[in-house]
């Protein structure tokens, strides 16, 4: 016997929720998995390419470890004011996560202008050989994620002090800090790519 | 913003009152209120900013289809000028262009693409929900993927189409062996096409994961859903290494980088692994979602559930794993290790036996139902016949002295083209005959079907099966012509016949195909009798796919309908009610047993994602010309998804009226 109609009353659910719950956090983790994926490939390619060398680095002396070296350290530190903005936007709290998204966005743009004098300490250039070429495909590639990261906090942050405002905003600061970290700990094995590798004998 | 206005002012978009809500179904006036909340906006600027995945993907399927006529045409070509030795209907250059116009084409334009824009379809409807995740991501992904095939083709009518083969090698490809911009051309249509191919794959595995109807645990999702979701998988993975490879190509050519150039310290095998390392997953994301319409057409043909539901979803998963170790097989001629090359032998022989389980899968399906000879399942057993007889090949293939025996020759094009038709094409054209009725309404001719199916399957073998011979007989591939005498003139002549069969064939496909449309046979909801839930609403499904949704209560919902419960408890339930019906409100459930979790909104129709598409448009056909239209190009491209994502007032205040905090 097919049993008569019988609704599920859906009304009463919830209308957004933070992490794996939530549709952008599956858009966030497709993201980063095609990153990193890139990543992991941009490395094999730096990896192939010094095993097929006599020398390595070719031409070059290692790029110096100070600017590097010190923007591994803003980066890592930047995963503070995330999670206090994550936080903060988890038991939306308006006012607090626009300011800790603010300082989200210092702590970038601090990265990007010692990422410039990364670029000048490579002793190396793109069209110099293919050392040159795979290293800076590497730190372009991480470079273009933090622009874009950088880009999307500030709108996301301009949209929290202006805009409409509504839940799902709370959930889109927190896949930001999500992705963000992504950029932080793909950061690692790139910096140890660049900088190691050149020093190995 | 201001289109957005004036759609909203257009008749057929006056919002329904606020306190409908989902739930009475067909013929009610919250029915009627849901059609018009899921519907595209009406005009010419509503067809533009249409975000329902029935229409973006019924776009993306004829469009797909075109290509795939346009690649058959150029390869038809071919033919003619290889029909005899010594021919002059083309010259060399011209088909160098050719067979590369028609392996990128057949690969990246077509079969790929057409996979997701099938899934993009039917996904939904299979699994009880009113659209996919991201539906304005989705439009983005088809425009993109559009204006990449059109400008590889302008490039192709302009005289300037790419030469270097499908696979690009360098050094060929490289500045030096390429001068001009026809290599361009093509690392800019991989670009394209995968950025649009690895965002439908976000879109899937959302899709999939977290928009199912109550109770379709993922368990008991159709296992064509399972096939697109392992494909979407692979494309995360397997997409990135051709677009890497791809850029490394362009900024070799032309900001002088030397990823490539031994002389200064670059590598032309890296080409190989890099492009490989993505080229033979790429086989794999065609079949695979082949193998999904084969689980879907064969269940319903032969009227029983398909026999070996778990062991035919682990034999998806292991088929997706091991593709990724294969591609090294396409370099057995390059020196590499010899005791690499044994590796991937052995896994190149290992992948046969999670496709065989699928096939015994399938045969014990078959051999236990009482079968159903329509055309899909026509199509699904000529994939039996064919696909077998290239997995032998591949099997042979797959040994290292045979392969240095036959590499480059006819034979490797035999091989790929059973691989590629038997385990793609057939499976799509009986899916095409399948689903057609779901998506226009009516049947499409069973007698020209019968037509399309054995002219094909005849044409096929009488192209394809001489190439095997040609290739022992040590015909090389990609020679524009050949000489008298050297045993190849009857079997060239012989391929070039079946190749006007396979052309008569697919011209009755698409008279059939156009024909129906107005003359089928009115299909109804369920013309086959089939169990999985697309086939539950009308044909064609209305805007909102389900004016209630349903409750899952097995694999095949049609054939297990709610049952009361025998002890007086309550019972179970049948469909959802309480989404609201004047905005796209819609169900989220659980990633693995599918119970309602979320209200999620989704959003409305825009222009944004075409502005956004063309703004990429212009960035990547620029950088062609100069490297500067990166910089530039960017800033257009970020107003464009700046104005996407910002949140309209009117939009935010009904979300906030529906809002209920975790």
């Amino acid at each position: 016997m097919t049993a008569p109609r019988r609704e599920l009353d859906v009304s009463a659910l919830p209308s957004y929720a933070f992490g794996h719950r939530s549709l952008m956090w599956w858009g966030t983790f497709g993201l980063i998995a095609i990153e990193g994926t890139i990543f992991a490939i941009a490395i094999g390619a730096y990896l192939y390419l010094r095993s097929q060398a006599d020398s390595w680095p070719l031409g070059a002396p290692p790029p110096d470890l100070l600017w590097g070296s010190a923007n591994t350290l803003i980066l890592l530190a930047s995963i503070w004011p995330n999670q206090k903005a994550k936080r903060a936007a988890e038991a939306r709290d308006l006012v607090r996560t626009r300011g800790w998204l603010l300082v989200c966005l210092l702590f970038a743009l601090a990265f990007l202008v010692l990422r410039g004098f990364e670029f000048a300490a490579l002793h190396t250039r793109w069209d110099h050989n293919a050392y040159g070429s795979v290293v800076w495909t590497l730190l372009g590639l991480h470079t273009v994620h933090l622009l874009t990261d950088t880009y999307d906090t500030a709108v996301l942050d301009v949209l929290l002090f202006t805009g409409p405002m509504e839940g799902q905003r709370f959930v889109d600061v927190s896949e930001n800090a999500l992705y963000w970290y992504f950029v932080v700990f793909s950061w690692l094995p790139i910096y140890a790519v660049i900088y190691g590798v050149p020093r190995l004998h | 913003m201001n289109d957005e206005r004036a759609m909203q002012q257009q008749p057929g978009r006056t919002p329904a009152p606020p306190h409908l809500k989902d739930g009475p179904g067909p013929g009610s006036p919250e029915a009627a209120a849901l059609d018009a909340t899921w519907r595209d906006p009406p005009g010419l600027l509503g067809w533009l900013a249409a975000v329902n995945h029935k229409a973006i993907a019924r776009r993306f399927i004829v469009t797909t289809f075109c290509f795939f006529v346009a690649g058959g045409l150029l390869a038809f070509v071919m033919r003619l000028q290889l029909a005899r030795p010594g021919a002059r209907l083309v010259g060399p250059d011209l088909y160098n262009q050719l067979f590369t116009m028609h392996g990128s084409t057949m690969m990246f334009l077509f079969a790929v693409p057409v996979m997701q824009a099938v899934a993009v379809y039917l996904l939904p409807l299979m699994l009880g929900t009113r659209s996919v995740a991201f539906p304005r991501l989705n439009a983005f992904a088809y425009w993109i993927f559009l204006f990449g095939g059109l400008m590889l083709y302008a490039v192709f009518a302009l005289g300037a189409a790419p030469d270097v083969g499908w696979f690009s090698y360098v050094p060929l490809a490289g500045p030096d062996y390429s001068p001009g911009k026809r290599t361009d051309f093509w690392a800019q249509m991989i670009t394209f096409t995968e950025l649009s191919a690895l965002l439908e794959a976000i879109v899937v595995i959302t899709t999939v994961f977290k928009l199912r109807a109550p109770g379709m645990a993922l368990n008991r999702i159709p296992l064509f859903a399972w096939a697109m979701l392992v494909t979407a998988f692979m494309v995360l993975f397997a997409m990135p290494a051709v677009m890497l490879a791809s850029t490394t190509l362009i900024t070799d050519r032309l900001v002088g980088t030397h990823f490539y150039n031994p002389a200064e310290g670059g590598d032309a095998v890296l080409w190989q692994h890099l492009f490989w390392f993505f080229g033979h997953p790429e086989v794999y994301l065609i079949f695979l979602p082949g193998l999904g319409f084969l689980s879907a057409i064969i269940p319903t043909f032969a009227r029983r559930p398909i026999f070996g539901y778990t062991a035919m979803v682990l034999a998806l998963i292991a088929t997706a794993f091991l593709a990724f170790g294969l591609w090294v097989h396409h370099m057995f001629a390059v020196n590499l290790p010899e005791l690499g090359k044994s590796f991937f032998t052995a896994a190149s022989m290992l992948i046969a036996i999670p496709s065989a389980v699928q096939i015994f899968c399938w045969i014990a399906t078959l051999c236990s139902g009482r079968l159903d000879f329509k055309t899909p399942l026509l199509f699904a057993l000529g994939f039996f016949f064919i696909l077998v007889l290239g997995g032998l090949t591949g099997i042979m293939l797959a040994s290292v002295p045979l392969d240095l025996q036959v590499h480059d020759s006819y034979f490797v094009v035999a091989h790929l083209h059973y691989v590629l038709i038997g385990g793609a094409v057939f499976p799509l054209f009986g899916a095409f005959y399948y689903w057609y009725p779901k998506i226009t309404g009516r049947l499409m001719s069973e007698r020209l079907g019968r037509w399309n199916f054995w002219l094909f399957f005849v044409g096929f073998n009488v192209t394809f099966f001489p190439m095997h011979l040609l290739g022992l007989r040590g015909m090389p591939r990609r020679v524009y012509t050949y000489q008298a005498g050297l045993g190849w003139d009857t079997l060239n002549l012989v391929a070039t016949l079946g190749s006007w069969i396979i052309a008569l064939s697919a011209l009755l496909f698409v008279v059939n195909a156009l024909r129906s449309l107005r003359r089928g046979a009115p299909a109804g909801p369920n013309p086959w009798g089939a169990g999985t839930l697309e086939w539950a609403t009308e044909s064609p499904p209305p805007p909102c796919n389900f004016h209630a949704i349903p409750v899952v209560h097995g694999r095949d919902p049609l054939w297990e309908p709610p049952r009361a419960a025998a002890d007086g408890g309550p019972p179970p339930f049948t469909h959802v009610g309480g989404l609201a019906a004047h905005t796209r409100e819609l169900l989220a459930t659980t990633v693995l047993d599918a119970r309602p979790d979320l209200r999620v909104n989704f959003p409305d129709p825009t222009i944004w994602p075409l502005v956004s598409a063309l703004a990429v448009t212009v960035l990547f056909i620029g950088s062609i010309f100069t490297p500067w239209a990166v910089v530039w190009g960017s800033i257009p491209i970020a107003i464009a998804l700046t104005a996407w994502f910002w949140p309209r007032r009117a939009e935010t205040a009904v979300h906030l009226r529906l809002e209920q905090g975790p």
